[in-house]
């Protein structure tokens, strides 16, 4: 039963908390180019706001247009009740492991590429192609990455890792920290953000995600743009419980969970940091460049799997 | 594994890593600064496996190497593409992608090779020989895929490191004297392409050897 | 003490050429540094011959009967190099070709050279003799750009990286090496002693050993210049000065054979089988082969000489690794035979190059009429080197031949073929350049006699009579091989 009870707060805490993680992005960045910021809550108003608006369909809309929204953040809903994000006790995370999490996301994402593709502009047809050439580059790398965790914790399931990483000896393991490199750039390409993709561009020669989302309004906007907000949010997640596993609760422990729920907004806020200061760092690459920058997540993704063989 | 030997399997690791970052760094300077960390890696690693075993030659090694390897090397080829003036070259002719796919394959195969070894050894070190050998695949790679001659000489460094690695992690070490006349082998030979550099320069145009291609069976 | 001498003269020789080695008396300085090194290296041989093997230096140096005549055959050809380097290289100096430091550089990187060969030859540690293998290297390549033209700067550049390659991964089966027998022989400088290596070769770790001689194959073989890892040879002997051609030909090459031979032997006593001596009978026949079709198309008369090396080197490290009393003995000879021959017709192919300002053989005629010692000693010299009787390559080819026929009958086609083509290769090149009349370009030049007459009538001895001392040689070094 209360397996039950954390699976229903960590779906709260991930629907609450990723518009206030993005904000948090946001203001931080505001913050390094010093200008005023919207505050923290701003994801929330522009989500309510949107919420209250009109759908405006074009007339050759199919019905895979209307319902991809809904498909996207049914999804982003499901991963939030399987990723151990404060406990690892969660009954919904026996039914799909870490590979079926990326089928999941690869759901979704074919949707939005269908979606985009579907009114027949040239901006959507062209932002779905570029993001099908990410994904096809970023989800190899991510298995491989995701796989040389399994390896240390013999399993593909993520309630399983806090139990070899956490609680278990510490280890000084090279694999993991090539695997945790693998990680970000992974993330960094597929939540679409610098270096990879700008979410803050209407640009049409660079942006990949908006331009698929282009056609979209109102309600359906909406949910796509919650949607997305969660999957930075379950992106983080999953490297916190791959790679910082330190301080999810452990099953039947319902104590453990306020302290794992503190921990959570520290690391989440840390990680916030970080993208801030990789987005301030660098700038955006050119397209084709992203095969390398992806080819070298690859790389260190094999690096890591590699050095588990070899080294440990 | 204790602490000492996690520690030195990820300087392995590091190492390896800046393997991979020559094969495929385009930017001279960086190149240099990369070639530098590889040596300090290894001048760390030695030190480790010297407090370890207890064998205190490996010290001197470890110095020998931080000297040359991170100091007087990319010091001397720092002086030499500044006078060269090169240091804002990049080379472009680089396929990343397959290059770093030739380089998995050959870190794997090192792994096959060294496995014979790793069976026999009871050194806390063995498991990195591997990666002792395969930092001399990839040097070797670098200086087969690379055509400026100041890249395809720090592919030729990073192997020797690759090689005092390998000494270091099978054996804890070749006998002293052997080391030493390594290392004065490396340093003649640092002299030796410091002239070549200039020669190549003022015979051909620019440091490309590609240009040398001259020499071949006429039909 | 014989042996510090023979060491330290050529090493010293080396410095003092090094400030005043464009002197005018430079040259004779040099030549008699090298009469010392080879009187010394006589001495030394002479002791080996009556007393028996000699370790010594706390262990550091020895000397059995393998080495011994390598060490006699290094020095009288590195003498006789610097009498013909003498009037060559003055030659080119007047011809503007060396300037002053060049000239310094020479002299001082030839003695370096030899010092680097001998110290290679005589050292008792495995780790030592890669040292002094990387040394010989690198004091030759920037002799073969001596010249500073482009193509002998190519060449130097790919002798440079090629052989460092090779060397590099020579180093990493040495590592390995001494990986196997600390494990037996304990930590420290005397787990890579010869003398204690072949004591305990059975006990050596066979996977290891295996794995070893692969890299010390592949390394060392770069620098006999075995097929498929030869590129660098050719370009290097060609473009750079001739005395250095000779002794890279006649010397460098049969110390890297040395070199190889050894570890051979290590190995195949601590496998038990055969497998090192069929890793180095491939190379050899691929060698042949390759380079008695390359021979076919060559124009450059120094060039065309470098692929006969490999293809001897081949046939050397054929006989080697086919093993056995006969093969070994002809092994022996033929890289005696081969480096007098060879390195003798470098001296007339390099005086013939000066005499009509190209090394194409087109341009090369009427040598016979132009300069009767030229012409005789290069067409006495192809016919030492293609295998005709009477001369000594004649006969270590036969006994190679023989061996061949007996152990490995399969192989002898191929071997008869590569021999086949070879012949006919130098043979049509050579005769038009020796025979007819002389062209309106040929200038007349002053040669020099002594180190071509003293070489060809020393390989025509061998293949007439075999000294008794000489035979006694070889048996033991078969002894020591087998």
């Amino acid at each position: 039963m209360t397996g039950f009870l954390i699976e229903i707060l960590q779906v709260l805490v991930v629907l609450i908390g990723a518009p206030v993680f993005v904000g948090w992005i946001r203001t931080l960045k505001c913050w390094t180019q010093s200008r005023s910021t919207a505050g923290i809550l701003q994801p929330y108003r522009d989500i309510l706001k949107l919420f209250h608006k009109d759908i405006m369909l074009a007339e050759n809309a199919s019905w895979i247009f209307r319902f991809t929204p809904y498909l996207v953040f049914g999804v982003s809903v499901l991963a939030a009740g399987i990723i151990p994000i404060l406990s690892v006790d969660l009954p919904l995370a026996k039914t799909a492991d870490v590979i079926a999490l990326i089928a999941l996301f690869a759901i979704a994402r074919f949707f939005i590429a269908l979606a985009g593709m579907d009114i027949g502009t040239a901006f959507g047809g062209m932002g779905s192609s570029r993001e099908m050439m990410i994904a096809s580059l970023a989800e190899p790398a991510m298995l491989m990455a995701i796989f040389t965790v399994s390896l240390i914790s013999q399993s593909t399931s993520l309630s399983q890792i806090p139990h070899v990483i956490a609680y278990g000896d510490f280890i000084l393991r090279p694999s993991m920290a090539f695997a945790l490199l693998a990680f970000i750039l992974i993330t960094l390409a597929e939540t679409g953000r610098i270096p990879v993709d700008n979410p803050a561009t209407h640009l049409e020669l660079t942006m990949i995600h908006e331009a698929m989302i282009l056609e979209y309004s109102g309600k359906h906007l909406a949910l796509i743009e919650w949607a997305g907000m969660m999957k930075l949010f379950l992106f983080t997640a999953i490297g916190i419980v791959a790679f910082f596993p330190w301080g999810i609760a452990p099953s039947d422990n319902m104590a453990a969970i306020p302290l794992a729920l503190f921990l959570m907004i520290i690391k989440f806020a840390v990680v916030g940091t970080g993208i801030v200061l990789i987005e301030t760092g660098l700038a955006k690459m050119r397209i084709f460049r992203v095969s390398e920058f992806l080819g070298s997540a690859f790389l260190f993704a094999t690096l890591g799997m590699l050095s588990y063989f070899i080294l440990e | 594994m204790n602490l000492a030997a996690q520690i030195n399997s990820v300087m392995a690791a590091l190492i390896l890593l800046t393997s991979f970052g020559l094969l495929v760094q385009r930017r001279m300077y960086a190149l240099l600064h990369i070639f530098a960390w590889q040596g300090l890696f290894l001048s760390i690693s030695t030190a480790i496996v010297g407090y370890v075993s207890g064998t205190h030659h490996l010290y001197i090694s470890s110095v020998l190497t931080l000297v040359l390897k991170v100091i007087l090397l990319p010091y001397i080829l720092h002086i030499l593409i500044i006078r060269l003036q090169i240091h804002k070259e990049v080379e472009t002719t680089i396929n990343v992608p397959t290059t770093m796919l030739i380089g998995i394959a050959l870190v794997i195969f090192s792994y096959h090779l060294t496995s014979p070894i790793r069976e026999l050894s009871t050194l806390v070190t063995r498991s990195t020989i591997a990666v002792a050998l395969a930092t001399v695949m990839l040097g070797l790679l670098m200086m087969i895929t690379r055509k400026h001659a100041v890249t395809q000489i720090i592919g030729f460094l990073s192997m020797e490191n690759g090689l005092f690695f390998a000494a270091t992690s099978a054996t804890y070490g070749m006998p002293l004297v052997v080391e030493l006349g390594v290392g004065l082998d490396i340093l003649i030979a640092a002299f030796i392409f410091g002239i070549f550099f200039f020669q190549i320069r003022t015979t051909f145009d620019g440091l490309d050897v590609d240009q040398m291609a001259k020499l071949k069976e006429e039909d | 003490m014989t042996l510090l001498i023979l060491l330290s003269v050529s090493f010293f020789a080396a410095v003092i050429l090094a400030f005043i080695g464009d002197r005018k008396f430079a040259p004779e300085i040099n030549i008699l540094g090298s009469i010392v090194t080879f009187l010394a290296g006589i001495f030394l041989a002479v002791q080996v011959y009556m007393y028996g093997p000699i370790i010594t230096g706390g262990k550091f140096f020895f000397v059995d009967a393998f080495n011994i005549y390598l060490v006699v055959l290094t020095s009288f050809v590195s003498m006789t190099t610097a009498m013909f380097s003498r009037r060559y290289m003055r030659h080119e100096r007047e011809h503007g070709r060396v300037g002053h430091r060049g000239m310094r550089f020479y002299h001082a990187m030839f003695q370096l050279f030899i010092f680097a060969m001998l110290l290679a030859l005589l050292t008792n540690n495995v780790g030592v003799l890669w040292i002094a293998m990387e040394l010989a290297t690198l004091s030759t390549v920037l002799l073969v750009s001596l010249y500073q033209t482009p193509t002998a700067i190519e060449a130097a550049w790919k002798y440079f990286i090629l052989c460092g390659v090779g060397i590099a991964l020579a180093l990493f089966g040495t590592v390995l090496l001494y990986f196997a027998a600390e494990r037996i022989l304990g930590e420290g400088g005397e787990a890579l002693l010869w003398t204690n290596l072949n004591q305990v070769s059975d006990k050596l770790e066979p996977t290891v050993l295996s794995l070893a001689f692969v890299f010390l194959m592949v390394g060392y073989g770069t620098k006999v210049g075995l097929a498929p890892l030869h590129n660098w040879l050719p370009d290097a002997h060609s473009e750079g000065p001739t005395p250095i051609s000779a002794v890279l030909s006649g010397l460098l090459l049969n110390i890297a054979l040395y070199a190889l031979v050894r570890c051979k032997v290590l190995v195949d006593g601590a496998t038990g089988t055969h497998r090192a001596g069929y890793i180095m009978m491939g190379f050899g026949i691929i060698s042949i082969l390759i380079a008695a079709f390359s021979l076919l198309r060559q124009k450059d008369i120094k060039r065309m000489f470098a692929y006969s090396s490999i293809e001897h080197m081949g046939i050397a490290t054929f006989a080697f690794g086919l093993g056995g009393p006969i093969a070994t003995f002809g092994g022996l000879m033929h890289m005696l035979a081969h480096s007098l021959t060879k390195s003798s017709i470098f001296f007339t192919a390099g005086h013939a190059s000066q005499m009509h300002s190209t090394q194409e053989m087109d341009r090369i005629k009427g040598l016979r009429r132009g300069n009767p010692l030229v012409g005789w000693g290069l067409i006495l010299g192809a016919i030492a080197i293609v295998g005709m009787p009477p001369f000594g390559i004649f006969m270590s080819e036969f006994l190679i031949l023989t061996a061949t026929m007996k152990d490995a009958p399969l192989m002898t086609p191929l071997l008869l073929i590569g021999l086949g083509v070879a012949f006919a290769a130098i043979f049509r090149k050579v005769q038009p350049m020796v025979a007819g009349i002389v062209p309106s370009y040929q200038k007349s030049l002053k040669a020099s006699h002594i180190p071509v007459i003293l070489h060809l009538v020393l390989v025509l001895i061998i293949g007439l009579y075999m000294p008794d001392f000489l035979s006694q040689w070889f048996h033991k070094a078969v002894e020591i091989l087998k």
